[in-house]
């Protein structure tokens, strides 16, 4: 391609949006043209949700509806194509519920998910609402993440799939007792977390730009999302 | 069971013991004992006077406020202006007032449906609905289906805003045929909460003001009364400037909604607005206050919406801006939110931000790339501003200490 810029897209951030997610977005390109580098954000909308040529993708969180629908324009996108080229792909909440092959949204308790990631979601008894704090594999190298849930599913992960993190406070992907957070396959990271969740992780940020990337980046001097992250992990109460 | 009369007597002796030893205004917990005596207390309370209920994500207390205003020129009328609006602040200010007295209460979106059966309204103000809280309270599609429903139980008359299409779709689902609904194209510059269409659920797509929808017939009322700019106009044509002392488009919008449900209520506009221009501050919102060398301006901003507003209103003129942010129960314990407001509008001007999450909105304002200093508190917020005016805008925990800190004065 000509074009050296990073492309990111943002799929239906009209839909995939009610939490702030929007943020991840705006950290990731932020990032990317404070080093420098070239970088180019696409919003999708219905017409044309997931184009396929993308260095990164983020989905959001969404109320039930706005995720159904959601769900129907995504089925038949280009976005298992990236996916099986190994695109990086950041899910958040609802995006993340999506992915999988089953969930329970609205007034429907079993609707066929994309069946891209190994996991199902069930509806919770009580919403699971708080902060978190998790500990994500050892694989991606990363410190302890901090985040703010509030989600209404219970989602279990099949064996094709991998916790993203272990809980050390707060709600894990099935409510209160779950001691895992979020999801690992192939080229997707999942997650319950807002807050934005990169916002508040700075170093979850830089992991997925340095996939999209293909080479590490270079040096950001730490600041205020460091000063955040470490404020966030050292909270009581 | 105790008897009503009892259960009341109490309650009001608790408040004037409450009042006394300091502990608050006594704006809830009269109520609060009151419900939980008699369960009906608000429906006791209610019965035998013409209640208005005023509800709606922003603005109720300013509405609430200038209604109060405007029908006080009929007689007497109470109100929960210092926006305790639980049922308990409602039984709290129906407590105080005498038998028959006509009251404005402003109340919860989430409370509405329970307060609408509780005390029959003669009028119901409908505002607008955009999220807020959402890890208290729901998400909006929510409160749209559970207003339609309370709305399909309700006799009296709705004055709604025409202009936002959740409240819009709220309101026809109940009342198809539009009988008794006075709409008001009062604006509501926000639509982050419109990913779809509330009536057919089609993807929203908005190109041309007024609203419709791009799949199906959904589409903007015809107004009884629009804002245009400061003037509110009639249906037949006539036009008054409003000229509010109060500041601003969502006011402005406030203002409207308040004469149009005065006006149903037999008050004619032009007494209406004139009585609305005398409301100068509702609950320190909007405040002037003088520091030092500073001149303040408190601002009351809680979610994207009401942020959207304020900040049309803080870049209309070229003073700095102090923000204060907490997460309590009452703000909403998550943040995130600020995400959803549009920061980058504050690029060159002068910002510094305080508050138990001023870290949250640094970051914000970081990558926003909006230069600002973090200060312990407002004092430090102010001295560290060249004398002459400043808006300070905080939300609700905080508006709360700044208005207080204001109070007690900075230096």
């Amino acid at each position: 391609m000509t074009d050296s810029r990073v492309r990111i897209v943002s799929v239906l951030p009209a839909l995939l949006g009610t939490y702030g997610d929007g943020g991840n977005v705006v950290v990731l390109e932020r990032r990317l043209a404070w080093r420098g580098i070239p970088v180019q954000v696409v919003r999708t909308t219905v017409q044309d949700p997931c184009p396929a040529e993308g260095d990164l993708y983020v989905l959001g969180g969404g109320e039930d509806e706005a995720q159904l629908l959601a769900l129907d324009v995504l089925r038949t996108s280009a976005l298992r194509a990236v996916l099986d080229r190994g695109t990086p792909l950041l899910a958040v909440c609802a995006g993340l519920q999506l992915l999988g092959s089953s969930l329970a949204a609205g007034s429907e308790s079993f609707v066929e998910g994309l069946g891209m990631v190994d996991l199902t979601t069930a509806r919770l008894s009580r919403r699971a609402v708080g902060e978190v704090v998790t500990r994500p594999e050892e694989s991606t190298g990363l410190n302890r993440l901090t985040g703010f849930v509030n989600h209404g599913g219970s989602t279990v992960l099949g064996s094709e799939a991998r916790p993203f993190g272990q809980v050390l406070e707060g709600p894990g992907n099935a409510g209160e007792s779950d001691p895992v957070e979020g999801v690992l396959q192939g080229s997707v990271i999942g997650t319950y977390l807002h807050g934005p969740v990169l916002a508040r992780n700075p170093a979850l940020a830089d992991l997925l730009l340095t996939r999209a990337v293909g080479s590490p980046l270079p040096h950001l001097e730490p600041g205020l999302p460091e000063q955040l992250h470490a404020e966030r992990l050292a909270r009581r109460g | 069971m105790l008897v009503h009369r009892v259960v009341f007597a109490l309650a009001r002796l608790a408040g004037l013991v409450s009042r006394r030893a300091g502990r608050g205004a006594g704006r809830t917990l009269p109520g609060r004992l009151a419900l939980l005596l008699r369960r009906d207390s608000l429906e006791r309370l209610a019965r035998g006077r013409s209640v208005v209920l005023v509800s709606g994500t922003n603005g109720k207390t300013t509405t609430t406020r200038l209604l109060t205003a405007a029908l006080g020129f009929a007689g007497p009328v109470v109100s929960n202006s210092s926006g305790s609006n639980l049922e308990r602040g409602l039984v709290s200010a129906l407590l105080d007032a005498e038998a028959g007295v006509s009251a404005v209460l402003e109340v919860d979106e989430v409370v509405l449906p329970t307060a609408m059966s509780s005390c029959r309204p003669v009028v119901v103000v409908l505002l607008n609905l955009s999220r807020d809280q959402l890890d208290r309270t729901s998400e909006v599609t929510f409160h749209v289906k559970r207003w339609r429903e309370a709305l399909t139980l309700y006799g009296g008359t709705v004055v709604a805003n025409a202009d936002d299409p959740l409240v819009a779709t709220a309101v026809r689902g109940a009342r198809p045929t539009e009988h008794d609904v006075v709409w008001v194209a009062a604006g509501q510059p926000w639509r982050g909460d419109l990913a779809l269409c509330p009536s057919c659920g089609g993807a929203w797509e908005e190109l041309v003001e007024p609203w419709s929808c791009a799949h199906c017939s959904a589409r903007r009322p015809d107004p009884h009364w629009a804002l245009d700019g400061g003037e509110l106009v009639a249906r037949e044509g006539s036009r008054w400037s409003l000229a509010l002392a109060l500041p601003g488009r969502a006011n402005a919008a406030n203002a409207g909604m308040a004469v149009a449900a005065a006006c149903v209520l037999d008050v004619p506009a032009e007494v209406s607005v004139e009585l609305a221009r005398s409301v100068t501050d509702v609950e320190g919102r909007y405040l002037s206050s003088r520091q030092g060398d500073h001149d303040l301006r408190l601002l009351l901003a809680k979610n994207p919406a009401g942020w959207l507003e304020a900040l049309s209103e803080i870049t209309s003129g070229p003073a700095p801006v102090v923000i204060a942010l907490n997460a309590r129960s009452a703000d909403g314990t998550d943040p995130s939110w600020l995400w959803d407001v549009p920061f980058e509008r504050l690029a060159g001007r002068r910002v510094v931000v305080t508050g138990e999450r001023a870290t949250d909105l640094a970051v914000r304002l970081h990558y926003a790339e909006v230069a600002h200093e973090v200060h312990p508190d407002l004092r430090a917020c102010v001295q560290a501003l060249p004398p002459g005016a400043c808006d300070v805008v905080a939300n609700y925990t905080a508006f709360v200490q700044a208005r207080a800190s204001l109070a007690r004065g900075l230096s």
